[in-house]
């Protein structure tokens, strides 16, 4: 009998190109990232195989690893192990189609973990149960066993592609700015993580504050704005080294809100001048900075499309903060944002077809998405305080700061996905906000 | 770029001390009496007229805004006209004005309205004849709350410009 696939999923984003024929699937195993909800798909993974005594831990943690990132998307639903009729106690043995079709399991991945000295290697295998035919090759990753977390994310990277056709997001990373500390004396310092929040690496210390950093298109530098001078000023680090180097054209000048270009070569930021603040652009090599904006408004939180070729906004020339797009190089903006309330920090999806933001209306803080031309607004949350979205790299999960409300209140990093569905928070140790995702790892 | 002496930072706001100037808040800590550093205060005691402390608790070192404003409104005027004419006879202080925002808003937008608020009582206190070579500003933008709760009547409080003096005018 041939199952078809009913998982239909609530990522709306799909819909805005296809209208809403949440169209039945046919074919191999697949899920359809569109509208309307019914039922994340039920997949089995059972424990990797250990081909050597010294793979035996690395497999249990690797296999649940894989299950946590398939569960925690929202669009896949672990079955427990407790439930198999077969083990898999061979990587190359035949599936037991029938048992797994038993349990209900569409997707079975199946793996296996050896480790020679300091390396481990992961090899896995996806099958698609009712259609009874392995989903792909199989495939095989090595590395370090300290980087063996990266090892599991790009196993569920690739279950996620082959099932949904899409890039995965799990061996990614995120910086963000770590916070301890009462709210009248925060202490904040630049961190990164993996996008789990797992071996979190501190990349200042909490000396003066800092804000607000953003990966470079390749992952390896940050721009972030610090105090360390006493004025808000943009820096770029290095993140291996940790080194950093002030882009700040002369000394005490007020710069924040930086934000690489597309290609990794420019930087867009906000300048505060006689109180009065406007974008501009300099190469990252330093020099010549350029003014984009030339209003007495207040212009700030400048992101550029994929392409490199346009800037979204935010500005308060019309009276309140409202989103604007204009051309990479300054010239006449356009308004995007109409709705009720203000918009700030625009993002421009690394997709190209949507823009997140944060919209304050009555008392209320939200993050939702719109398209490029400010049409088929959604928002995505509510809270005392939602701020500052950035995209996966797959552009289908915002990460956003929360900020609890009263004197107790603290941040901290939540992520939801682009229809709102599936918010999670992010485990952080301490207080966390500012997050900025990175892109795919290579 | 001015110079500031590290110990012998005044400062005024609610007679907290931190002697990191210009970014007094800079290790997160302004949880410092200011008696207890009395000793360290050149000029004197709160009694006396040309001392920070008196400068903070006399004349009034803040101004307070109103939501998304950054103009100066006639109670602020006033205690501006106050500062001007003190700055003008005490000539040792170099000046930083913070700017400061609730915390209703982005963090961008919230440093460029602060920006632009201690801007406001920078350029008020140039018109009111204090030389503008003393005068820098920073924006904190929701930074540095000194009321904690998430209501209006902390939130009016956090809406500041804060005039902080810091001894030993080099510039």
């Amino acid at each position: 009998m041939k199952h078809m696939l009913n998982i239909v999923l609530f990522l709306a984003m799909m819909t805005l190109g296809l209208g809403n024929n949440a169209y039945a699937q046919s074919g191999p195993l697949r899920i359809e990232i569109t509208e309307g909800v019914i039922e994340p798909l039920p997949f089995a993974a059972p424990q990797f195989v250990a081909e050597n005594a010294a793979a035996e831990q690395y497999a249990r943690d690797i296999t649940r690893l894989v299950a946590a990132d398939l569960t925690n998307t929202g669009l896949f639903r672990e079955i427990p192990p407790q439930a198999f009729i077969s083990g898999v106690t061979s990587f190359s043995s035949p599936v037991q189609y029938s048992d797994w079709k038993a349990i209900n399991a569409q997707a079975l991945i199946t793996g296996a973990v050896s480790v020679s000295g300091e390396q481990v290697t992961v090899k896995f295998r996806l099958f698609d149960i009712f259609s009874e035919a392995p989903l792909g090759e199989g495939l095989q990753f090595a590395g370090t066993t300290a980087s063996w977390r990266r090892m599991g994310h790009k196993v569920a990277d690739a279950v996620y592609t082959r099932i949904t056709g899409e890039s995965g997001y799990f061996d990614s990373r995120v910086v963000f700015v770590s916070e301890t500390g009462p709210k009248n004396a925060r202490r904040k310092r630049l961190a990164i993580m993996d996008y789990d929040g797992a071996n979190v690496q501190f990349l200042t210390d909490s000396s003066s504050i800092v804000l607000a950093p953003r990966f470079s298109p390749t992952g390896d530098r940050v721009l972030y704005t610090s105090y360390s001078t006493g004025f808000p000023e943009i820096y770029v680090l290095d993140v291996a080294s940790t080194g950093r180097r002030s882009l700040a054209e002369q000394p005490g000048t007020l710069t924040f809100a930086p934000r690489f270009s597309p290609n990794g070569q420019t930087v867009v930021y906000s300048l505060s001048q006689g109180g009065n603040t406007d974008i501009y652009r300099m190469p990252i090599a330093g020099g010549g900075a350029t003014r984009l904006t030339s209003t007495p408004s207040i212009e700030t939180a400048p992101s550029f499309s994929p392409d490199g070729g346009q800037i979204v906004f935010e500005s308060d020339r019309s009276g309140n903060q409202q989103l604007y797009i204009m051309p990479a190089n300054g010239g006449e903006a356009t308004r995007i944002s109409f709705g009720a309330g203000r918009y700030g920090t625009p993002v421009w999806s690394p997709r190209g077809d949507l823009i997140a933001f944060t919209k304050q209306n009555a008392g209320r803080f939200h993050i939702g998405v719109m398209r490029t031309d400010g049409s088929e607004e959604r928002l995505l949350t509510a809270s005392f305080l939602d701020e500052g979205p950035t995209w996966s790299p797959n552009g289908r999960v915002i990460m956003f700061t929360r900020e609890s409300q009263g004197a107790s209140g603290a941040p901290a990093l939540y992520s939801v996905d682009i229809t709102g569905r599936n918010l999670r928070r992010v485990p952080t140790q301490d207080g966390a906000s500012d997050p900025a995702w990175s892109p795919l790892l290579p | 770029m001015i110079k500031i002496p590290k110990i012998l930072c005044l400062i005024a706001l609610l007679g907290l001390a931190a002697c990191a100037a210009p970014d007094r808040f800079r290790n997160g800590d302004n949880t410092v009496d200011l008696n207890s550093r009395a000793g360290l205060d050149p000029a004197g005691g709160s009694n006396d007229p040309s001392s920070a402390a008196y400068f903070s608790q006399s004349i009034g070192d803040r101004v307070l805004f109103a939501v998304n404003e950054s103009t100066l409104s006639p109670e602020a005027r006033q205690t501006l006209d106050g500062q001007a004419s003190w700055l003008t006879t005490n000539r040792g202080y170099s000046i930083i004005v913070e700017g400061h925002a609730d915390e209703q808003g982005t963090r961008e937008y919230n440093l460029a309205l602060s920006a632009k608020r201690a801007s406001a009582v920078q350029q008020y206190l140039v018109a009111q004849g204090v030389s503008a070579g003393r005068i820098r500003t920073v924006p904190y933008g929701k930074e540095r709350p000194i009321e904690l709760c998430s209501d209006e009547s902390c939130y009016s409080k956090n809406r500041r410009a804060v005039t902080v003096l810091n001894a030993g005018l080099s510039s």
